[in-house]
């Protein structure tokens, strides 16, 4: 019973504070209809759903698989059907109310059902099933689909909040907060300019660390803040710290989820350029390829560092994250090769809309 | 001697120039309440060693996580100078060794260091207990990455991937690297187990760097007294292996070579 009224919740959003959803279009309760990863899970799921069905309704294995080409083939047209028409109403349903963009997907649904059944009507005469039975197993369907992806949009979220605490508990390290403080306490006395914009860049750093990370912010933005951590980590490691940008393609307006690179840069600092008292490089690439945003991150690989578990954790939040936001669209991969530690990641082209 | 017999001698140990110079500014704040004398900075536990061959200290403000060498590691090898200095270390961050000088009454300052904590340390620092080895190498359980060896009152460093074999002979463990020889006075069997990853006890009295070791070859022969030997990297010497240890030949031909 517990599991049904989750799911009715679920459906029909009744715990859900309304105001919150129209205000980010990526996460949503409703899935993106465009991203790959999305129709992929669709597809996967009827086909799941179609053998269930063919499964009740059969008696054997040999008429398990007759019946379940018969249903195949009214729920594919269907579903190529659903895909091309919440693809190009993906947009618009979005900006709806969530109970209101839920009904008028069933209905779209239910719409597109009879379509089918009636254009196959001549062909499958002896087996197909009445408008009825179509019209309810549709509603049907349609809401356990729906179903998943606001579960789904809810399991994943906790990501975004946990990012925001763990970059105060481990990822932005104590370690570095309190040398950074050191340094710009070293700088006071005798360059007190130098001092007031390192301080200020502490405080728009741990602003965008604490603020509820939620929204996608240009990429360009992030850059910015990259910048500014960076600025702080030379402050204290000097010639030892050396940054290589190349950002001449990249792509300002692309959204990407905050504190993507950052992050990773402090890890690279961390395990890559304090280890050792030769300067480092760390090199920075990010440009679009086609309607792919592709960042490269190199940086000198150490291997008497062996502690870590924050790059993990680290990692292993920026990949929930991209999977939220873009599903199967988004990746990213990390490896190590001679004496150099790279991470790629690539993510879909989204423009921020003016 | 000093100028003034009675100053305290400082010397800074930190890799980050400001934290450097942070506690270069305390220290002048300090020298007006009682007398005290900047003799050294230090980015380095080497440079720091180098330093202290010229310049005698009496306290060394150490930072612990610095590269190449950790404070800690740095301390342990200080304590083969002829007279140690005493050692404050300094930390930004690092709760698993603060609970550990807690707990040993190991002096420490927190970065930013406050001038009155800075203030009270050096006032006791000719009171406090000196550093122990063994306490230092519970407080890290990482092998060091260096061994140190005293040579005519100053400390030599040997980095441990230059060595090839370390031998036991009477009091003494001879470092061999390729260029020459060094005495150590401490115990084969700790030695074993610090560097457990990276020798290989090949005889009773002889571990071998595993990474040095460029093949073994077999002596002797028909008799029934053949045994193996292993050659090293860039030495002519060859090392017999013990007919206990002959497992290793075989565990080591398939990973090494």
């Amino acid at each position: 019973m517990t599991w049904l009224s989750a799911c009715s919740d679920a459906i029909f959003g009744l715990n859900q504070p309304m105001a919150s959803i129209n205000q980010n279009r990526y996460p949503n309760l409703l899935p993106n209809f465009r991203n790959l990863g999305v129709m992929l899970r669709l597809i996967v799921i009827v086909i799941g759903m179609t053998i269930f069905g063919a499964a009740l309704k059969s008696a054997n294995w040999f008429d398990m698989y007759d019946q379940w080409l018969s249903i195949s083939a009214l729920s594919q047209p269907m579903v190529i059907l659903s895909l091309l028409l919440l693809g190009l109403a993906n947009g618009w349903l979005h900006r709806l109310d969530y109970p209101l963009a839920v009904a008028v997907i069933v209905a779209v649904e239910v719409g597109i059902a009879f379509l089918v059944v009636i254009a196959t009507w001549s062909v499958f005469t002896p087996g197909t099933p009445g408008l009825a039975r179509t019209g309810f197993f549709t509603v049907v369907a349609t809401l356990l689909v729906l179903a998943y992806f606001n579960l789904r949009s809810r399991v994943l979220s906790p990501a975004l909040t946990e990012a925001r605490l763990q970059a105060l508990q481990a990822r932005i390290r104590p370690h570095f907060l309190f040398n950074s403080i050191n340094a710009v306490l070293s700088l006071v006395r005798s360059e007190p300019r130098r001092a007031e914009t390192a301080l200020e860049d502490l405080a728009d750093l741990f602003r965008v660390l604490m603020a509820d990370n939620r929204d996608l912010v240009p990429l360009e933005r992030e850059v910015e803040l990259c910048h500014q951590y960076l600025g702080l980590e030379t402050l204290r490691l000097g010639d030892r710290l050396r940054v290589e940008w190349q950002v001449d393609g990249m792509p300002a307006n692309a959204l990407v989820p905050p504190l993507l690179l950052q992050p990773l840069l402090e890890n690279a600092v961390y395990h890559g350029i304090e280890p050792s008292m030769e300067p480092g490089v760390i090199n920075i690439q990010i440009f679009s390829d086609r309607d792919r945003v592709q960042m490269l991150l190199r940086n000198p690989y150490r291997e008497a560092g062996s502690h870590h578990t924050g790059n993990k954790m680290a990692l292993a939040n920026i990949r929930e994250r991209l999977s939220l936001h873009f599903d199967a669209e988004a990746s990213l991969q990390t490896r190590t090769s001679d004496g150099h530690y790279e991470v790629r990641i690539t993510l879909p082209y989204v423009r921020e809309e003016t | 001697m000093s100028k003034h017999p009675q100053s305290l001698r400082v010397v800074i140990t930190d890799d980050e120039a400001p934290a450097r110079s942070r506690i270069k500014d305390l220290l002048e704040d300090c020298a007006g309440s009682f007398p005290l004398e900047l003799a050294g900075e230090a980015a380095s536990g080497r440079e720091l060693l180098a330093l202290l061959e010229e310049t005698p200290a009496d306290v060394v403000l150490l930072d612990i996580r610095m590269p190449e060498m950790d404070g800690i590691e740095v301390a342990q090898h200080l304590l083969k100078l002829p007279e140690p200095p005493s050692v404050i270390f300094t930390t930004a961050y690092n709760d698993h060794a603060l609970k550990a000088f807690e707990l040993h009454a190991v002096d420490y300052l927190l970065k930013p260091i406050r001038l009155r904590r800075l203030h009270d340390a050096l006032t006791r620092v000719r009171a406090i207990t000196p550093l122990r080895l063994d306490v230092l190498q519970q407080i890290t359980p990482d092998a060091r990455t260096h061994l140190s060896v005293q040579e005519r009152g100053k400390v030599v460093l040997i980095p441990v991937p230059e060595i090839l074999y370390l031998r036991a002979e009477l009091k003494y463990v001879t470092i061999r690297t390729v260029v020459r020889e060094y005495l150590l006075e401490e115990p084969l069997s700790k030695l074993e187990q610090e560097f457990a990853d990276q020798f290989v006890r090949i005889h009773r009295s002889c571990l071998v760097a595993k990474a040095q070791i460029t093949g073994f070859e077999k002596e002797g022969g028909d008799g029934g007294e053949a045994r193996w030997l292993v050659t090293l990297a860039g030495l002519d010497e060859k090392l017999p292996v013990s007919r206990r240890q002959q497992h290793i030949v075989k565990e080591l031909g398939r990973t090494v070579l």
